[in-house]
Order: C-alpha cells, then sequence, then structure tokens
C-alpha cells in the first residue's frame, strides 16, 4: 500500500457555491446604512444615537433571551436582529424615551419574528411591527418630532430622551412639524433640497434621502438587494402622485415631493426589500412593489394618517403568501409563453 | 493529431470577437443558470496523452443507466482487447468489452464510485501483449435503423457527458416519429472538464465522420454543433474542418453558462424551443449527443473500436501533472493518480466527474467509467459547509433554476418531510442541477434534500411526474 494514503472525504455535489453568505448580505445592509444612521445622528444630535442604540440593544437581547440556549451564538451571528434593531430605530422620533426604543426592538424581534419561529418565517417585516407596536402605544411620543439640533447643541440631550419608564416624557426641546404633517394639514410644502439631503424635520433614518440612496447603490452593485421592489415602488409613487397632482394642483404634493418625503425611501430601499417579508417569485415581487406604491399613495392622501409607508408594507407583507401561491413561476417544458 | 496551429492573428480577432461586448448578441443561450467559475486554464491547452497500460482492470457492470449488463466470461478465460465480456441485460443495456488483452480474474462485488458496490469483472492484463487490436472500417451506409441501433448497442456507446445513458436507445426512434436535427453537444459547461474541448481540438475529423454516420442513419438533414465560447479554437477548428459543408453542418457558439449542456438548455438556446416536461428531445426531431458520443461512433463504424477507452481530465490542485488522458475504461482511480503525479497524502477530496454534478470517492480503487468527464483532486474540501442559516427567502435558487422550478419551496416542504405535496410543485421536473444549491447565500443543501425526497418517493412508488 501507498505511504500516506490520502483521507478521502465525502460530499455530494455540487461542490461548489458562490461566495455570499446570509451573515454577510445582512452584514452588507447595515454597512449600507451607516451614512444615514451617521447623517440622522449629525441631525439630530447625540439624542438619536441613544435612540438608536436603545432599540438595537432591545432587539439583540430578546433575540439572545429567548433563543434556546445551544443556538444562541447562531443566532446572532447571522446579524438579523442587530438589523432589525437598526431598523426600528431609524424610523423612531429622535427624542423619543430611551425605553420606549428598548421595549419597540423587543418587541420588533419577539412578536415580529420569535413567535413566528425564527428568522425566514415571520410574515411581516419585524422592525416595522415594532414601530407599529409603538405608534399604538404611545401615540403622542411617536408624534412628536424635535426640531433638527441648533449649532451647539450636538451634545444637548433632550429631558424626554432619558424620561423614566412609564412616565410620560416632558418634552423641552424645540418641536417641529414634519414635512408630510405640514403638506397634509397646512398644505405647505417644503423645499425639496431640504428634502433630499435630510435637512428636515422627521425620524432619525428618514430625513436624508440622498444618502440612503447611496447605500442602495452599494447594495445593488453587491447584488444583495432585489431591484424590483424599489424600482416598483418609486415608479408607481410617481406614476400616482403624477395623476393625482394634474388633476388638482393645488391640493396635491408632486412626485418628487412624495418620493422624498417621510420614510418612503427609508421603507422602499430598505424594509420592503427585506426579502423574508416580500414574495419569492419575480412575478410577485412586481406585485408586492406596485401595491406598496398605490397603497402608500393612497394612505398620505385620503388617510387619517400623514404618512402611510408603514401599514402600506404591512399590508402588502400580509398578501405576500397568497402573492407567492398565485405567482409560481411556470415549470420549463409545461405551455405557457416562454419567458 | 496536432492541435490548431497558434497562428497569432487569428488567434487576436478570436479574443477580440469573444471579448468584444456586441459578440454577446451573437451567443445562444437559455434563461436562468449561473456561472461557477471556470477553471479551465490548466488544461484547456493540454494535448490528450494516452496513459500506459496498468496491470489490472475493473469493469462494473452497471456503469450505465438502465439494466445491468450479464457477463459471459468465467474467471481464468482468456480476453482479448476489444471483446465483448458482458452482454446487454435488456434493451435499456449495452454491452462491455475488456479494456486489454489478458485473463478474468475475478467476477465480484467491487467498489464503486459513489460508495456503493457492484458486480464487477476483474480483468489481468497480460503484460506481453502488445495490446494491439486489429482494424477494419465496418459498413455504415447500408444499414437498416434496427441493424444500426444492433450495432451502437453492440459497441456499447453511451452519453459520455456524464449520466452514461445508452446511445442506441435514443437512436431507435418509434413509429411515426422522425429526426431532423442532430444536436451534438460540445458545451462542456463544468468547471474544470476540459476533455469534450480536447476532442473537439484534436480529432474533428473523427467527430465529423461521426456526425456524417449518425446523419445518414438517422435520416437527419443537418447538424448543429453547440460548443461553449470559451473554447474557441474548438470553435474555429470546426468550422474550418466543416468547410463548404456549412449549409448542413453548423457550430453555434453558446454563452458561457451553467447547465449550457444540459440536453433540454441546449435545446432551448439553439432552438428557442422547450422540450415537453416529461417529454424526449426526439418529440421535437431532435437528438442531442455528446461529442465524445460522436467520437465513438466514428471509431467503430471506421476502426471497429468499441467503447474500452474514454477521455478524461485530470485537474485540481491536488495533481501535480494535470493532463487530458486517454484512459481505459476499467483503470483503477490509483493509477491515474499515480500517473498524473497525484499521490500526495494531503489530498482530501476526489472527484468523479465535474463539481457540480459529479460523485466524490473514498476510495481509491475505484474505477474509471464510460461517464468519467473527469478526475479532480483537491487538497481542501471544496465546500466548507461551515453554517447553515434560515431560508431568508431571498429569491436566489428561483433566480437559478433553469427549469423555473421553486427551489426555496421544496427545500421547505423537503424539511418538513411532505413528499407527496413536493409532487403540486414539480419535483419530478427538477434534473439535480445543483444550481440551486450553488446560489443559495443560506447554505442550504437544497438539491440534496430534493434528491432525499425523489428517492423517498420512488420507494412509495408514488411518482406521478
Ligand atoms: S437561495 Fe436559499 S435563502 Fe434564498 S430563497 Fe432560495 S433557499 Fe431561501
Ligand atoms: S437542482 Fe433542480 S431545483 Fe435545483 S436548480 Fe437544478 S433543476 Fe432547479
Amino acid at each position: 500500500m501507498n505511504r500516506g494514503e490520502p483521507k478521502l472525504r465525502l460530499q455530494a455535489s455540487p461542490l461548489l457555491r458562490q461566495q455570499l453568505t446570509t451573515r454577510q448580505a445582512m452584514l452588507d445592509v447595515l454597512l449600507a446604512l451607516m451614512p444615514a444612521t451617521l447623517a440622522g445622528i449629525w441631525f439630530f444630535g447625540i439624542s438619536a444615537l441613544l435612540v438608536l442604540s436603545a432599540s438595537i440593544l432591545g432587539a439583540v437581547v430578546t433575540e439572545w433571551l429567548f433563543s434556546p440556549a445551544g443556538y444562541r451564538g447562531s443566532r446572532l451571528n447571522d446579524y438579523s436582529a442587530l438589523l432589525t434593531g437598526l431598523l426600528l430605530g431609524l424610523t423612531l422620533p429622535p427624542a423619543l424615551p430611551m425605553w420606549m426604543a428598548f421595549l419597540g426592538g423587543a418587541v420588533s424581534i419577539g412578536l415580529g419574528k420569535l413567535i413566528w419561529g425564527g428568522l425566514g418565517q415571520n410574515l411581516f417585516n419585524p422592525a416595522l411591527v415594532g414601530r407599529a407596536f409603538l405608534l399604538a402605544t404611545f401615540p403622542i411620543a411617536m408624534t412628536t418630532w424635535s426640531a433638527q439640533s441648533a449649532p451647539g447643541e450636538f451634545f444637548r440631550i433632550g429631558s424626554s430622551t432619558l424620561a423614566m419608564p412609564f412616565m410620560q416624557p416632558g418634552y423641552d426641546g424645540v418641536t417641529a412639524a414634519t414635512p408630510l404633517g405640514l403638506m397634509k394639514f397646512e398644505r405647505v410644502s417644503t423645499d425639496l433640497w431640504l428634502l433630499a439631503s435630510g435637512n428636515s424635520t422627521g425620524c432619525i433614518g428618514e430625513t436624508s434621502g440622498l444618502l440612503l440612496i447611496l447605500g442602495a447603490v452599494y447594495l445593488l452593485i453587491r447584488r444583495d438587494l432585489d431591484w424590483r421592489i424599489p424600482t416598483g415602488i418609486l415608479v408607481s409613487v410617481a406614476l400616482f402622485s403624477a395623476l393625482l397632482l394634474l388633476s388638482d394642483p393645488e391640493r396635491y404634493p408632486g412626485p418628487l415631493f412624495s418620493i422624498f418625503s417621510g420614510g418612503l425611501l427609508l421603507g422602499a430601499l430598505y424594509m420592503a426589500t427585506d426579502p423574508v417579508t416580500s414574495p419569492l417569485t419575480p412575478t410577485g415581487t412586481w406585485i408586492f412593489a406596485v401595491g406598496i406604491g398605490l397603497l402608500i399613495v393612497l394612505i398620505r392622501v385620503f388617510g387619517g394618517f400623514p404618512e402611510g409607508v408603514m401599514y402600506a408594507i404591512l399590508l402588502m407583507n400580509s398578501a405576500t403568501p397568497l402573492i407567492d401561491r398565485y405567482t409560481q413561476p411556470r415549470v420549463f417544458g409545461k405551455g405557457g409563453s416562454s419567458r | 493529431m496536432a492541435a490548431h496551429p497558434a497562428n497569432p492573428t487569428w488567434r487576436a480577432r478570436m479574443k477580440w470577437l469573444m471579448n468584444n461586448p456586441l459578440s454577446k448578441l451573437l451567443e445562444y443561450s437559455f434563461a436562468h443558470g449561473v456561472h461557477p467559475q471556470e477553471h479551465k486554464a490548466g488544461t484547456m491547452a493540454l494535448s490528450m496523452q494516452r496513459m500506459p497500460f496498468s496491470s489490472r482492470y475493473l469493469v462494473p457492470v452497471n456503469q450505465h443507466l438502465g439494466a445491468p449488463s450479464k457477463p459471459v466470461v468465467k474467471v481464468g478465460d482468456p480476453v482479448l482487447r476489444g471483446q465483448v465480456i458482458a452482454e446487454p441485460g435488456a434493451f435499456i443495456s449495452t454491452c462491455l468489452h475488456s479494456p486489454v488483452t489478458g485473463r478474468v480474474h475475478a467476477i465480484d462485488n467491487r467498489r464503486y464510485p459513489g460508495g456503493m458496490f457492484s458486480l464487477s469483472i476483474t480483468i489481468e492484463s497480460d503484460p506481453y501483449d502488445t495490446q494491439r487490436i486489429p482494424e477494419h472500417p465496418r459498413d455504415w451506409r447500408h444499414l437498416t435503423a434496427d441493424q444500426f441501433v444492433a450495432e451502437i448497442q453492440q459497441a456499447g456507446i453511451v452519453g459520455l457527458g456524464g449520466a452514461a445513458f445508452p446511445s442506441h436507445v435514443k437512436y431507435s426512434i418509434p413509429e411515426g416519429q422522425h429526426i431532423d436535427h442532430l444536436l451534438v453537444n460540445g458545451a462542456e459547461c463544468e468547471p474544470y472538464l476540459t476533455s469534450d474541448h480536447r476532442l473537439m481540438v484534436e480529432r474533428p475529423d473523427a467527430l465529423l465522420k461521426g456526425i456524417e454516420i449518425l446523419l445518414h442513419n438517422l435520416g437527419a438533414k443537418s447538424a448543429t454543433i453547440g460548443v461553449e465560447t470559451n473554447k474557441p479554437d474548438a470553435i474555429a477548428t470546426l468550422r474550418e474542418h466543416i468547410g463548404s459543408d456549412s449549409q448542413r453542418i453548423r457550430v453555434v457558439p453558446l454563452r458561457v453558462k451553467y447547465p449550457q449542456g444540459a440536453e433540454k438548455m441546449l435545446i432551448k438556446s439553439i432552438f428557442k424551443q422547450e422540450v415537453p416536461a416529461g417529454g424526449l428531445p426526439r418529440d421535437l426531431g431532435i437528438i442531442v449527443n455528446n461529442v465524445g458520443s460522436v467520437v465513438a461512433i466514428a471509431d467503430w463504424f471506421e476502426r471497429s473500436m468499441p467503447l474500452i477507452e474514454r477521455v478524461v481530465t485530470v485537474a485540481g490542485d491536488g495533481v501535480a501533472k494535470p493532463a487530458n488522458l486517454i484512459v481505459p475504461v476499467g483503470t483503477p482511480l490509483r493509477e491515474v493518480l499515480r500517473f498524473c503525479e497525484g499521490m500526495q497524502s494531503d489530498i482530501s477530496q476526489i472527484v468523479m466527474g465535474g463539481p457540480m454534478m459529479g460523485t466524490s470517492v473514498v476510495s481509491l480503487d475505484v474505477p474509471v467509467l464510460k461517464g468519467t468527464s473527469g478526475i479532480l483532486a483537491f487538497r481542501k474540501l471544496q465546500r466548507t459547509d461551515s453554517r447553515e442559516y434560515p431560508c431568508i427567502r431571498c429569491g436566489r435558487c428561483l433566480e437559478a433554476c433553469p427549469y423555473f422550478l421553486n427551489p426555496s419551496r421544496l427545500a421547505r416542504l423537503a424539511k418538513a418531510r411532505l413528499f407527496a405535496e413536493m409532487q403540486s410543485y414539480s419535483v419530478g421536473d427538477c434534473v439535480e442541477c445543483g444550481s440551486c444549491t450553488y446560489s443559495c447565500p443560506s447554505g442550504i443543501p437544497i438539491v440534496q434534500l430534493i434528491r432525499l425526497a425523489k428517492s423517498q418517493l420512488r420507494q412509495s412508488g408514488d411518482t406521478r411526474e
């Protein structure tokens, strides 16, 4: 026999695999969100940082606590809890009390993901579940928008941020209305450049449209993002609002305002594109995206709230299993058009 | 036969054409699929080379799809190279021939690639024999359809691309059908493999002869050779040899994509037609043959040489001298690796076939089969099965599956052991190409789960495909 006979290992084919892992994909999204996150902190001061940290902490701690002991490391290892916490934090008002943000993070993971059976099983986008919970529970805190921090006030922490749990926060900072609120209730439009650069009132991560787009371009280059979803949403929002604008230029905002205001970009680029809660099939993805676009405009224009992105996405999330069922790909060689 | 002359201007021109984005428009292709790294540079320029005869050969009786062959020799019998040693066990089965002149040493169960055992005929070669066999041409112009089928079965020819489906079965055309086109598969879409590539470059005459014979006997009007564009020298050589016959035989450049060489994908790429699910290419009047099989047909009719050897690409970082070897069928893996200096003890994985659909082996004593297109030896495991994440429904597997299945769904159902339900998601149409597993970022062994489900379904006899 040969000296040093090799020890051979058996593997079932295929033996090759492309490079990207789910963990890497999550990391990529985290990275892509960094510019907008930093901008949010820059605009709203250290309070925003505290709110973000609280919601991330809430998400991660919950994931850790409620994972079976043996799986703890591996569950956190996929970074999905971290991402959920960050996404939630970005949709919160900068002056939200930290304990609420923490609670929101915990609810996101607990009700948004874990009770469904963990990553990949949930029907609704976890971050938005957390946000919907907060909005229903603390409607005032969730709709009190602090103005951007004035020069020299970067390190000032609003008293509301540090409010004790279950105490009503007292607001001391300057509050202001969001561009969408202004539009809806007072019919005042906001300058587009302010909207796009992030220099306006709103949630921490919602304000800086251009930086959100920058991150999305990175994801598109890395092929981590399904381009169909943002395309479908943006195009349908633009078309629908253009139609409305044509019907009554006095009452309705134009397409660009619609796209750059509120949480639309954050939602379209980072929330609706959550692969878990969007359809699997390419056709289904288009239906999903256009549905979200239409719902957003409908809610914003005709609904009671100034903002509709969250509900639009959650509604279409719930339609995802149905969409998937009816858009199964046409199997090769089984009739129909070939495409 | 010499390789095509390395004419620089010709090279440059081909290179320009292949790199020019416009030329992509001229490539033929199908939808979906994946593009693994090709890894062909190491062997694509190496001429085919014959390895010396080894002392012992192992011929398993079920190395083709269908029924195993029945041995017709006894232990101790002397055999001649090319002599029939096993006859077809059924219609879907084929003849086996002795790869050497020598003596039957044993007929017993031996280890077989894939870890199982199979009845095998062991032949000890006669060290003093020249191993030459008389060559004489056979008549192929005056055969009836049945005689032609019998000849091919007699020659032991199977699909040499990997599946080893007996070729004569394809050529027995049922009443009422007729064949218009012969499609010759030179795609060779598996990474690392270059054996078909070398055959096209070095034996274009034999390939064209085989095509001629097939066209004549199948009554087909035209032939198409599909070649992926990463083999520009093969395309050019073939075109040159076809010359003025290009009305009847054409060479089509195919986009480099996996699984371009799957029969139905090839037809889709070239003829823009889909073979009906559950149907055969001949339902569209097409017969698909691998390059190697066509050359084997030429060898049989021109030289009476049955299928006793084939070209095998030996590559991977575990062999010091990669090669395209002409290997007698039945050669133990150990001999091939020794010849290519691939016996380092740090080899951790050996694959027979390509890395996408091949089988990894545990023993060096298994033989080269008719369907073995490559032997790849690796020092490091090719796939590090690190961690499996849950399916995040990213849809990458759907966009990879060339058959437009829903692999994510199939994997989920398989994990839940809902095998029957998988049939409503057309699990039977999966060809196990592995594109889904390749593309899954969560590292889910999708095709492996599908294989499991299929075998469970087969056992429960519940296959409505
Ligand atoms: S590629 Fe993997 S993770 Fe993505 S949908 Fe398919 S099975 Fe799920
Ligand atoms: S192995 Fe089957 S399911 Fe997976 S890509 Fe290939 S045909 Fe589709």
